[in-house]
C-alpha cells in the first residue's frame, strides 16, 4: 500500500522479526533483523523503553515470540505501571511466560573494583532468562547503565563486543536502547558494536509544540525509508506515520455528489463534486464556509452516507445550533449515527496526534465524506510546513480510501484571496471561493469557482444569500451598470423593471392606436358602402318607377284606345295582373 | 584471635572483633579469574579474619537463579553479606589494599 513499505521479495536474504508497531514495520519493510540486535538511541523521553516493550509485548502477544526485558534503570514494578497506560499488562504475560522482565541495579556506590573481572553474571542473567521462557526476543534498557556503575572501560566495552557477539550466537532479536550523546548516536558510542540496525528517536518542540520522530539511520543489507517519520505515543502505544507513504496511485471514480447546494451543484456542470476528491472552501470570516459545509453534510446524510465533521472552532452544539438557523437540523443525523462531529482545539496538541485521531476516527466511523472546519487552524498545531505535510498526508489517506473531503479555510485580511496559509490549494482537486463584495454600504457574499479539476464549470461569480432555508445562488447583476449585489442588484433590478414596464405601456398603447385606426378605416370604408347601397337602391327605385309609370302610360293608352275599339280589347283588360307580372320580368 | 598486621588500636576493628564474617564469591565456572578471587580473599581473610568468617562459593553456572538476588553482573564478585551494610567488591581481588578498603578493614586507603 505504501511507498515506503519494501515488498518482503526485496528483503529475501534477511529474515525480520515484524515489530507490530504501526508504520514501523512499513518502514523497515518489514520489522527488525532477526537474531540480531537493534540499537534505539534517543534523548530522554524520546520513547525508547516504549518502543522496546512494545516490540516485546507485541512479539509475545500477536507474533508468539516470548521475550526477556532487562531493565537497568527502572524497577520490574515502575515498567509495569509505566506501561499499563497503554494497555500492556506485564503481570499477566510474565504469568504466562511469555514474558520475563529482570531488573538488574548496578550501584556505583555499592561497588568496590579490583583487579580483573568480566560480565560473566550478566550473561548468566541474561542467558538463564531466555531459557527459562525460549525467549526469542530480548531487549536491554539502558545498557549505559553499566558505564554509570563500573569504572573500568576497557573491560565494558570488550565484554559489550562480546555481549552482541553472544546474542547474535543465541539467535534472538536484540533491541538496545542507548542515551542520545554529544555529536554521538549514543553517550558510550555503543553504536560501535551494534551495527546492524540503528533507529534514532528524537523529541524536538519547536514553536512549543513537540513531536517525536523516528528515523532508521542504518540497517544493514536491506531498503528502508530513510526520512525522518514522525510518531506517536497514544494509548495503543506507538503509531509511527509515513510522510510519504501513499504514492499516486489511488483510484478515482466517475460518480458524482451533490453538494447540497443546487445552484452550486449547477456551476459544477449540473453534478456537483467527484466522488473521493477533495474540496477547498476558501473565504474570510463570515462569508458562509460552515454553511457550505454543512450543506454538503446533509446532503451527503440524506443519501445515507457517513460524514465526519471535524470542527477545530465550535463545539458541536454549536455548529448544530448555528445551522439550525439557516434551515438545517442536522441532530437527527446524528442520532442515526450516520453524522460525527469530532470537536477539539488545535492546540490541544500537535499536528502528529491530530493525524493520528484523524486517521483513527476515519478508520472507526468509516465515513464517505470529510469535514475539516477550518484546516487553516490546525498551523496552531505546528509550524505551516509540518502542517502542509501533515494535511497532505491526510488529504493522501483520504483519496486512497476514496472519501470525498471538505476542507474551509480562512483567508485573513490583507492575503491574497487566492492563497491558503496552509498551501494546500495545489493539491485540492476543487477550490470554491466565498467572498465579500463591499458595495452600497453593504457586504454580500458572493461564490465563484477558481477551480475544478475534471468538470465542465461555470466561470460567473454568482452572489449567495444565506436564508432561513439554507443557501441560495443568484446571478449577480451584470449590467450596463457593472457587477451588482446585494440591495443594489434589488434597486437596479427594480429600476429595470420600472423602465420596462415603461416600454411595455408605450408598446401596447401603439398598439391601441392602430386599433383605433384600423377601427375607424373600417367604419370608413362602412359609411362608403351604406352610402353606395343607398345609391344602388335609389336607382333601382328610379327604374322601377320608371317602368311603373311606363307601364301606367302603356295601361292608360290601351284604355283610351279600348274606349275606341272597345270589344277586342276587354280581355286584356281583364287579365291585367299577370300581364303587369310578365312585362316587370321582361325588363 | 591474633591481629596481625595492625594493632586493634581502630575503632572500626574493635567493634567488629567479635562478629563473624558471611563473605559470598560469585563465581562462573572453574575459570582463572575465579580461582585467582578465591585464592586472594582466601588468604586475606585468613590474615585479617582469621576463624570468624565464611566464604561460600556460589557457581552461576549451577544455580543461574541466585544472580539476581544479588544483582550480580560482573563476575567474580565478592558480596559481604555480613557485617552489614552490603558491599560487593568485583574482580579478582589482586590489588589487596582496595580490597581491604571495599570490605572496609580499612576505613581509608593506607596512612604513610
Amino acid at each position: 500500500m505504501s511507498k515506503a513499505s519494501i515488498s518482503p521479495k526485496q528483503a529475501r536474504g534477511l529474515s525480520k522479526a515484524a515489530t507490530g508497531i504501526q508504520g514501523l514495520d512499513q518502514i523497515t519493510g518489514g520489522g527488525l533483523p532477526r537474531g540480531r540486535p537493534t540499537l534505539v538511541c534517543g534523548s530522554t523521553g524520546s520513547g525508547k523503553t516504549l518502543l522496546a516493550m512494545e516490540f516485546l509485548v507485541r512479539g509475545a502477544t500477536q507474533y508468539d515470540e516470548p521475550g526477556v526485558f532487562m531493565a537497568f534503570e527502572e524497577t520490574v514494578e515502575e515498567l509495569t505501571q509505566n506501561v499499563r497506560s497503554l494497555g500492556f499488562d506485564l503481570d499477566e504475560l510474565c504469568e504466562e511466560k511469555k514474558l520475563r522482565v529482570d531488573f538488574v541495579r548496578v550501584e556505583r556506590s555499592e561497588i568496590e573494583e579490583t583487579g580483573d573481572y568480566d560480565l560473566e553474571g550478566l550473561f548468566v542473567r541474561l542467558g538463564h532468562a531466555i531459557d527459562t521462557i525460549g525467549a526469542k526476543r530480548v531487549v536491554l534498557d539502558t545498557l549505559e547503565a553499566l558505564f554509570s556503575g563500573l569504572s573500568n572501560l576497557a573491560i565494558l566495552r570488550a565484554e559489550l563486543r562480546r555481549l552482541f557477539r553472544w546474542l547474535k550466537d543465541k539467535g534472538v532479536t536484540a533491541v538496545i536502547t542507548g542515551e542520545r550523546g554529544e555529536g554521538l548516536l549514543t553517550r558510550h558510542g555503543l553504536e560501535e558494536y551494534v551495527s546492524d540496525c540503528v533507529i534514532l528517536l528524537d523529541h524536538r518542540v519547536i514553536d512549543q509544540v513537540s513531536t517525536r520522530r523516528l528515523r532508521i539511520v542504518k540497517y544493514r543489507g536491506t531498503v528502508h525509508g530513510t526520512n525522518e517519520y514522525p510518531f506517536l505515543i497514544d494509548e495503543n502505544g506507538i503509531s509511527v506515520l509515513p510522510i510519504t507513504s501513499l504514492g499516486l496511485q489511488h483510484e478515482v471514480s466517475d460518480e458524482r455528489i451533490s453538494t447540497g447546494i443546487a445552484g452550486l451543484d449547477a456551476m459544477l456542470g449540473g453534478r456537483g463534486y467527484y466522488r473521493g476528491s477533495t474540496v477547498l472552501v476558501s473565504g474570510t470570516a463570515g462569508s458562509g464556509k460552515s454553511s457550505v459545509a454543512a450543506h454538503f453534510a446533509d446532503a451527503a446524510c440524506r443519501r445515507g452516507e457517513r460524514c465526519l465533521y471535524f470542527g477545530f472552532e465550535e463545539s458541536p452544539a454549536q455548529i448544530l445550533r448555528n445551522m439550525r438557523s439557516i434551515g438545517f437540523d442536522l441532530k437527527p443525523w446524528i442520532k442515526k449515527g450516520l453524522l460525527h462531529f469530532h470537536a477539539i482545539r488545535t492546540t490541544l496538541y500537535g499536528l502528529e496526534m491530530h493525524l493520528t485521531t484523524f486517521h483513527k476516527l476515519i478508520q472507526e466511523f468509516n465515513p464517505s465524506v470529510v469535514i475539516l472546519d477550518p484546516v487553516g487552524s490546525l498551523i496552531q498545531a505546528g509550524i505551516p510546513k509540518d502542517t502542509t505535510a501533515m494535511l497532505t498526508r491526510l488529504i493522501d489517506f483520504l483519496k486512497v480510501k476514496g472519501i470525498t473531503a471538505l476542507l474551509t479555510n480562512l483567508t485573513s485580511g490583507g492575503e491574497s484571496l487566492e492563497s491558503t496559509d496552509v498551501d494546500v490549494s495545489s493539491i485540492v482537486d476543487t477550490w470554491l471561493l466565498l467572498r465579500d463584495m463591499e458595495v452600497g454600504a453593504e457586504r454580500n457574499r458572493a461564490i465563484y469557482i477558481l477551480k475544478s479539476r475534471g468538470m465542465a464549470h461555470s466561470n460567473q461569480i454568482r452572489e449567495f444569500l444565506i436564508t432561513s432555508s439554507g443557501i441560495r445562488l443568484n446571478d449577480v447583476y451584470l449590467g450596463p451598470e457593472g457587477v451588482l449585489t446585494g440591495s443594489m442588484r434589488l434597486v437596479q433590478e427594480a429600476r429595470d423593471k420600472a423602465a420596462a414596464l415603461l416600454r411595455q405601456q408605450e408598446a401596447e398603447g401603439k398598439l391601441r392606436e392602430r386599433e383605433r385606426k384600423r377601427e375607424a378605416l373600417e367604419a370608413c370604408i362602412m359609411a362608403m358602402r351604406k352610402e353606395f347601397e343607398a345609391e344602388e337602391e335609389e336607382e333601382k327605385q328610379q327604374a322601377a318607377q320608371e317602368q311603373t309609370k311606363q307601364r301606367m302610360l302603356m295601361e292608360t293608352r290601351q284604355a283610351m284606345g279600348g274606349n275606341r275599339q272597345a270589344d277586342n280589347r276587354r280581355q286584356a283588360t281583364e287579365t291585367s295582373p299577370r300581364s303587369r307580372r310578365t312585362v316587370g320580368n321582361r325588363q | 584471635m591474633k591481629k596481625a598486621t595492625r594493632p586493634a588500636d581502630q575503632e572500626a576493628s574493635i567493634s567488629e572483633a567479635a562478629e563473624v564474617w558471611e563473605l559470598r564469591l560469585y563465581v562462573a565456572g572453574q575459570t582463572p579469574k575465579s580461582m585467582t578471587a578465591f585464592a586472594n580473599i582466601k588468604k586475606l581473610c585468613e590474615e585479617h579474619l582469621p576463624c570468624r568468617y565464611t566464604i561460600e562459593v556460589v557457581d552461576l553456572l549451577e544455580k543461574p537463579q541466585l544472580a539476581a538476588g544479588d544483582q550480580i553482573v560482573a563476575i567474580p564478585t565478592l558480596v559481604r553479606k555480613l557485617p552489614q551494610p552490603l558491599r560487593k567488591i568485583v574482580g579478582d581481588l589482586s590489588n589487596t589494599e582496595r580490597t581491604l578498603v571495599g570490605l572496609q578493614l580499612r576505613p581509608t586507603l593506607p596512612r604513610e
